[in-house]
C-alpha cells in the first residue's frame, strides 16, 4: 500500500517515514505550517519530493504513469474549486478520467454512496456546501481508488455535514477496505474519526499511533504548547483546554 | 453529435449556400458563366476561408477559456496572434508580400516563434499563472516590434498595406489561402479536442487535475500546438480578427452541459457561422469601400465584452459556479 520513505520537500517536510494501512482511517494532525498538506500532496503524487520517496506497493509514485497513479490514489484537495457549473453527475464522472472510460455504474454507485441520486442532474451551483463536499468525494469514489486522500475536507462544513462526511469516510475504510488519509485540524474530530494519527511538527513526524497515544496530553503540549486533556468515553472524545490556555 | 453541434451545423449548412449567392452582385439574374466564375473563384474560397478562420478562432477560444478557467479569456491575448502579425508585417516591410506565399509563411513563422517561446518559458512545471504571464509578455513584445517595423516602414505604400492588412479581412483571398489554412486549422482543432478531457479535469483546479492523472506539461504543449495551428494559420491568411474567440464560447456555452470538452466542437461551428455571416453581411453593406471584417467584429465584440462585464457585476455567473 502507500508508503512514505524519508519523504522531504525543501524545508517544508523533512524526512517523514510512515506506512498507510488499508481498511483504516489515518488522520494527519499538527499546527499550522507543520507540513500536513505538503505530506498529503506528496502522497497523492501532485508534488514531487526533493528527498525520499512516496511508494505505492514498493514502486516510486513518480515512476508510475500519471493515469496509473490516479487509478490507485484518489485525492481531494484543500478548498476544492469547481470552475464551471457542471451537473453533479458530470462532476462525479470526472472520476473516470484516469480510466479513460465513461462507465455509468461506478458513477451511479458513487452518487448513491453519497446519497446524491436525486441531485444528480442539478448544477453544482445549486447544491449546498455539504452536498458539494459529498459530490466532490463522490468524484474520488467514482475512480474506485485503493487510497483516498483528503486535505481538510471538513473545513467550512457545519456539524451535521462533518458527522455525515466522517461516517462516509469511515465506511469507505471499514467496508470497502480502502486506505483513507485525512488532514484534520479539529483534534476532537481526528480522535473520533481516525484509527491512526500522524502528528506533525515543523515538517517532522512527532508521534504516530492510535489517537489515544499520538494525541496524548504530553504530545499535544510538546507540539501545540498547550495544556489539554481528553474528556468523555472512548468513541466520543472531547478535547478540553486547561484554564489560561484557551 | 451533441444538440449544440447539430443546431450549429444545420445553421452553417444553410448559411454557406446563402453566402455564395449574396453580395453586391446577387447571383440570380446574371449570366450563368459569370455566375459560375464569381462563385467558384471568389465566393466559394472566401466562404470556406471564413468557415476555416472562424472555426479556428472559436475552438481556440473555447480551449483557452477552459484552460484558464476564465470566461473572459481570448486566444489573442497569448502572444500567438501578435507573433503571426509580426511575421506578416515584416513581409510587407521587406517587400516580400507580393510573392503570395511569403506573407503566410513568414506569418506562420512568427506564430511558430511565439509558440516556441511560450512553450520554453511556461513549459517546465506547466503552471497556468506562468503561461498567462509568458503569453502576455510575448504579446507585448510582438506588439512593440510590430510598432517598430511600422514606424520604420520604407515607404507610404508599405505602411498603408500593413495597416490595412492588420485590420483583418477575407477580401480577394484565393484557393491557395484555403489550402494553406484549412488543413492546419483542422489539425489544430483535432489537437485541441485531444486536450479536452484534461480541460474538464482542470475544472476542479490544477492540483485535482494532476491527481486525476493529467500531465500538465503535456496539456500545455497540446494547447500551444492547437492554438498555434488554428490562430497562426488564421492570422496568416486573414490578419487579426479579434473577439470571435471570446464571444463564441459564451454564446454556445448555454447550449452545452458547460464541460470544456463539450464546448470545443460547437465553438468551432459557432465561430465558423459568425465569421461567415459577418463577412457576407459586410460585403452587402452600401458603403463606399468595404468595412474590414476585423474592424466590424471588434465593433460588435467590444460592446459584447462590456455586456459580459456588466452581467458579472450584476451577479451573473457566465457559466461559472
Amino acid at each position: 500500500m502507500l508508503e512514505a520513505h524519508k519523504l522531504a520537500l525543501n524545508d517544508r517536510l523533512r524526512g517523514v517515514c510512515t506506512k498507510i494501512a488499508a481498511g483504516r482511517v489515518t488522520a494527519i494532525c499538527g499546527p499550522n505550517g507543520a507540513g500536513k498538506s505538503t505530506l498529503i500532496r506528496l502522497l497523492a503524487g501532485v508534488l514531487e519530493p526533493t528527498g525520499g520517496e512516496a511508494l505505492m506497493d514498493g514502486v516510486r509514485l513518480r515512476d508510475l504513469h500519471p493515469r496509473e497513479r490516479a487509478r490507485e490514489v484518489g485525492y481531494l484537495p484543500q478548498e476544492p474549486q469547481i470552475a464551471w457549473d457542471l451537473s453533479a453527475r458530470n462532476l462525479v464522472s470526472l472520476g473516470r478520467l484516469a480510466h479513460g472510460d465513461a462507465r455509468r455504474e461506478p458513477v451511479d454507485a458513487a452518487l448513491a454512496a453519497m446519497g446524491l441520486e436525486a441531485l444528480a442532474d442539478r448544477p453544482v451551483s445549486t447544491l449546498s456546501g455539504g452536498e458539494r463536499a459529498r459530490a466532490l468525494l463522490a468524484r474520488v469514489l467514482a475512480g474506485e481508488p485503493r487510497c483516498i486522500l483528503a486535505d481538510e475536507p471538513f473545513a467550512s462544513l457545519d456539524l451535521a455535514y462533518q458527522a455525515s462526511l466522517a461516517q462516509h469516510l469511515r465506511t469507505q475504510a471499514r467496508e470497502h477496505g480502502r486506505a483513507v488519509v485525512v488532514v484534520v485540524h479539529g483534534l476532537s474530530l481526528a480522535h473520533n474519526l481516525a484509527d491512526r494519527v500522524l502528528l506533525l511538527k515543523d515538517g517532522k513526524l512527532h508521534a504516530e499511533g492510535p489517537p489515544e497515544y499520538a494525541l496524548s496530553s504530553d504530545h499535544l503540549r510538546a507540539v501545540f504548547g498547550v495544556n489539554a486533556h481528553w474528556l468523555g468515553e472512548p468513541g466520543a472524545k472531547v478535547l478540553s483546554l486547561a484554564a489560561g490556555d484557551a | 453529435m451533441s444538440r449544440a453541434s447539430a443546431i450549429l451545423l444545420a445553421a452553417l449548412l444553410l448559411a454557406i449556400p446563402l453566402s455564395l449567392v449574396a453580395g453586391r452582385t446577387w447571383i440570380f439574374g446574371i449570366e450563368e458563366s459569370r455566375a459560375m466564375l464569381i462563385v467558384a473563384e471568389l465566393r466559394l474560397p472566401r466562404a470556406l476561408l471564413a468557415v476555416t478562420v472562424g472555426a479556428g478562432l472559436g475552438a481556440a477560444g473555447a480551449a483557452m477559456q477552459g484552460y484558464l478557467r476564465n470566461p473572459l479569456a481570448d486566444p489573442g491575448l497569448f502572444g500567438i496572434a501578435p507573433g503571426a502579425a509580426l511575421g506578416a508585417v515584416l513581409s510587407f516591410s521587406f517587400g516580400l508580400a507580393a510573392s503570395g506565399w511569403l506573407l503566410p509563411i513568414l506569418s506562420l513563422a512568427g506564430a511558430g516563434a511565439a509558440m516556441a517561446l511560450l512553450a520554453l518559458l511556461a513549459g517546465r512545471g506547466g503552471g497556468i499563472a506562468l503561461f498567462t504571464l509568458a503569453g502576455l509578455m510575448i504579446a507585448s513584445l510582438a506588439g512593440a516590434l510590430t510598432s517598430l517595423v511600422i514606424s520604420l516602414a520604407p515607404n507610404p505604400w508599405a505602411l498603408s498595406e500593413i495597416v490595412t492588412w492588420l485590420m483583418g479581412a477575407l477580401t480577394d483571398r484565393s484557393w491557395a489561402d484555403v489550402m494553406l489554412a484549412a488543413p492546419m486549422t483542422l489539425a489544430g482543432i483535432v489537437v485541441l479536442a485531444r486536450a479536452a478531457p484534461a480541460l474538464d479535469a482542470l475544472t476542479l483546479g490544477e492540483d485535482a487535475a494532476r491527481s486525476m492523472g493529467v500531465d500538465m506539461e503535456k496539456l500545455l504543449m497540446l494547447l500551444v500546438a492547437g492554438v498555434g495551428l488554428t490562430i497562426g494559420s488564421g492570422v496568416a491568411v486573414a490578419g487579426i480578427i479579434g473577439f470571435v474567440g471570446l464571444m463564441v464560447p459564451h454564446i454556445v456555452r448555454p447550449l452545452t452541459d458547460r464541460r470544456p470538452s463539450s464546448l470545443i466542437v460547437p465553438s468551432a461551428l459557432g465561430g465558423a457561422l459568425l465569421v461567415l455571416v459577418a463577412d457576407s453581411v459586410l460585403r452587402m453593406l452600401p458603403l463606399v469601400g468595404e468595412l474590414r471584417l476585423g474592424i466590424a467584429l471588434s465593433l460588435i465584440g467590444a460592446p459584447f465584452f462590456l455586456w459580459l462585464l456588466l452581467r458579472l457585476r450584476r451577479g451573473g455567473t457566465l457559466g461559472l459556479t
